[in-house]
């Protein structure tokens, strides 16, 4: 009788292993496909969709993301700002370059302009980095779901 | 003596899995709070150069074609044109990529000519830019059975049209 008591105790006892197993491989999971660029991407830009557009294989040398709204404002480090105010913060960025040892020729404007921003408004954009001494310049797409 | 030795040492090799375990489901939670799915995103290189952006620094052999894109004031697109011919306006991105097709392919199959061609995108101030998206992707590539095929990537603006006067 008391052998058969043991036996009960034994039977109480959940087995934990296949959950922590599964647990660590829901932690893996989540670790590997975790997004650390997403400080440059911003809710409310509705990026346009391309079939052309994957992610680069070499990443650009020093980008500065510029996002675009609808609105024709710029989103830059966390300011948002009309075009025709961006030199100042496009001024800042040349001196941040300049002071890690980099030309602002060297730098690359990524865009992400939203779909229905004005592509006159993105034009003055670019009119206004090439003021600032930029010369390589990038816009930017999403995939196009189903490719 | 021996049963209390063996019962002992059973007790020590016990380990405490409970703050093991809260601490994963702590860190599960955390990842589930902050996964968020994005789309993969990619960039189209513009070549503008700051010295004179209404000019090619193209050789004079190719002069760049000209893209140009209409739109009314609610920035939809009305019309497309490369150099003087009008796309078709059911499709007008299709046909564009087809007529470079011809004009960036030669003898040795599309691509072998964008090395040597540029594209000016001379576009209306109200246009959404989605549709400046669709002009690039037409002009700088197609996929064919899966893969990219590169057709003009040397891609640049004109001053746009209908700015508003300040």
């Amino acid at each position: 009788m008391r052998f058969r008591e043991r036996q009960h105790a034994a039977s109480a006892e959940s087995d934990m292993t296949p959950m922590i197993d599964m647990t660590f491989q829901l932690i893996a999971f989540f670790m590997v496909v975790i997004n650390f660029a997403e400080a440059d991407q911003n809710e409310r830009i509705r990026l346009p969709a391309s079939e052309l557009a994957k992610p680069s294989e070499t990443p650009f040398e020093a980008p500065i993301t510029l996002q675009l709204t609808r609105e024709g404002t710029v989103l830059l480090m966390g300011e948002e700002v009309p075009v025709g105010a961006i030199q100042p913060l496009l001024r800042r960025e040349r001196e941040i370059l300049e002071y890690r040892g980099n030309k602002p020729s060297d730098a690359t404007i990524v865009i992400r302009a939203d779909a229905e921003a004005q592509t006159g408004v993105a034009q003055e954009l670019i009119k206004a980095c090439q003021d600032t001494g930029f010369e390589k310049f990038a816009v930017r797409a999403k995939q196009e779901d189903g490719t | 003596m021996r049963v209390r030795n063996v019962g002992r040492h059973k007790e020590e090799l016990r380990l405490m899995m409970t703050p093991m375990i809260d601490i994963v489901f702590l860190l599960l939670v955390f990842f589930i709070m902050t996964f968020k799915i994005v789309a993969p995103e990619g960039d189209f290189n513009i070549r503008m150069p700051a010295a004179a952006p209404s000019q090619s620094d193209m050789s004079d052999l190719f002069l760049p074609l000209r893209v140009r894109m209409d739109s009314d004031d609610a920035g939809r697109l009305t019309g497309v044109w490369l150099a003087e011919a009008r796309m078709n306006d059911a499709a007008p991105f299709q046909e564009l990529r087809e007529r470079i097709v011809l004009i960036a392919g030669d003898d040795a199959g599309p691509g072998s000519g964008a090395d040597d061609r540029e594209i000016e995108l001379d576009c209306d101030y109200n246009l959404r830019f989605e549709y400046v998206i669709d002009a690039i992707t037409a002009v700088s590539g197609k996929v064919q059975q899966g893969e990219i095929i590169k057709l003009i990537d040397k891609i640049k603006f004109a001053p746009p049209r209908g700015a508003p006067q300040p």
